[in-house]
């Protein structure tokens, strides 16, 4: 048997299920659809026990040079109890490992992710300003340092938005409007780029296996 | 008790992230915790795979709505699980074989096919309705027209102008966005360090 013929019947037959959906609901939809959750679910539990759970965990628990470090088996418990939130009984252990990862991920966020996506973010932004560059980049750079001061200033909601501050906020909203404007276009053609390898991949893999050739 | 132990955990395992950051002498143990804390929440897709089992079953038990396709998922999953673990997930292997030529058309079919719906949800939602929708429709139109060839043949500097609003005004209220909601999230982390914010333990007892 051709696994490659095979593969590419596999991957045109349910990309053209999900896209008969464009017409309307109907069953070969429902059957790629079903087949897509089940398979990811699958991949995804894999993928977390041989890329996450091995390494991270197992190797350390149990050493390649032999012995057990005991001090692993808290994660192991604690992982555990996440899973026994599906027991009504013993439900209320899964608090535990809720808060270890609420208390971890609050310290995260308020050390690192907050030097990444606020500090080195205001940093960027005084950077751009002193640039040189010629009149246009340096118009940008006030841009840039305005639209990000009076964004900011229309999230601030600890002052009502009346004369200057108002003003500040209706320049941020445009700026705003103008962001999210060009993330949709983008978002969109991102998909639309996915749309094209798709056809590309029916056109030019899957018709050539019956003899036909674009 | 029950309530107690959880914010115990919450506020020592916070400020142990936040020290480490500061004081190198706790960085170690900054780093077991962000360990842990990997191992703890990869758990967490035990949990969907074991919720996502039980759905399926119920339906099929008690043949609900669409229940005929619930053995397609438990089978899908099945599949992967099996291979997964006992014949390995090298290149070449069933796992692998499967991921490439099923899950990955599938994955860009499902992805490709949300351009139709947001081209036809935004033909419907957005309006020129004031000057600011019609700047957003303008952005959109502009950054779209200048990713594709048909742009520069329209007009040179459009590909120009589209990368100059992704550059400039996309990346300023980019920015807004991320460092307000980074100030937000210093707000509710500390809130939550401080057992102020307790809607994660599922209510109060």
């Amino acid at each position: 048997m051709n696994w490659t013929v095979l593969g590419i019947w596999l991957g045109a037959l349910l990309s053209l299920s999900l896209y008969s959906f464009l017409y309307k609901d109907n069953p070969f939809y429902k059957f790629a659809e079903h087949l897509f959750v089940g398979m990811s679910a699958g991949y995804w539990v894999i993928y977390t026990i041989k890329n996450v759970l091995i390494p991270n965990w197992w190797d350390n628990l149990v050493p390649s040079e032999g012995g057990m470090q005991p001090v692993w088996l808290i994660p192991g418990f604690l992982g555990l109890f996440m899973v026994l939130r599906v027991v009504p009984k013993l439900s209320s252990l899964s608090r535990l490992s809720l808060a270890l990862i609420v208390g971890t991920g609050a310290g995260l966020s308020m050390t690192a992710m907050f030097q990444t996506n606020a500090l080195a973010q205001v940093n960027g932004t005084i950077i751009a300003l002193g640039q040189g560059g010629g009149w246009f980049s340096w118009a940008s750079n006030i841009i840039i340092v305005t639209g990000v001061v009076c964004g900011l200033v229309y999230f601030f909601f600890s002052k009502a938005h009346t004369g200057a501050i108002g003003q500040a906020a209706n320049v941020g909203i445009t700026i705003l409007m103008v962001a999210f404007g060009a993330s949709f276009g983008y978002t969109v053609m991102a998909r639309i780029s996915l749309l094209i390898g798709q056809t590309q991949f029916l056109l030019f893999e899957w018709l050539p296996t019956m003899g036909i050739h674009l | 008790m029950r309530l107690a132990i959880p914010l115990m955990i919450t506020f020592v395992a916070g400020m142990i992230m936040i020290l480490q950051f500061f004081v190198p002498a706790t960085q170690s143990m900054g780093e077991s915790l962000q360990e842990w804390y990997m191992i703890v929440a990869s758990f967490a897709i035990f949990l969907g795979a074991v919720n996502l089992l039980h759905i399926h079953i119920h339906k099929i038990r008690f043949k609900a709505r669409n229940w005929k396709y619930s053995p397609v998922t438990i089978a899908g999953f099945a599949a992967m699980i099996i291979t997964g673990l006992f014949l390995g997930i090298e290149p070449g292997k069933p796992f692998d074989y499967m991921f490439t030529q099923m899950m990955v058309p599938m994955g860009a079919t499902m992805f490709s096919l949300l351009a139709f719906f947001v081209a036809s949800a935004a033909f419907r939602a957005f309006r020129a309705s004031n000057w600011r929708a019609t700047l957003l429709l303008i952005s959109a139109f502009v950054v779209m027209l200048g990713r594709v060839p048909i742009g520069a043949m329209i007009w040179g500097k459009i590909p120009l102008i589209s990368e100059w609003i992704m550059q400039v005004p996309n990346l300023a209220g980019q920015r807004a966005v991320m460092i307000g909601a980074a100030m937000g999230m210093v707000a509710t982390s500390l809130r939550m360090i401080f057992g102020i914010e307790r809607s994660y333990l599922g209510g109060a007892d």
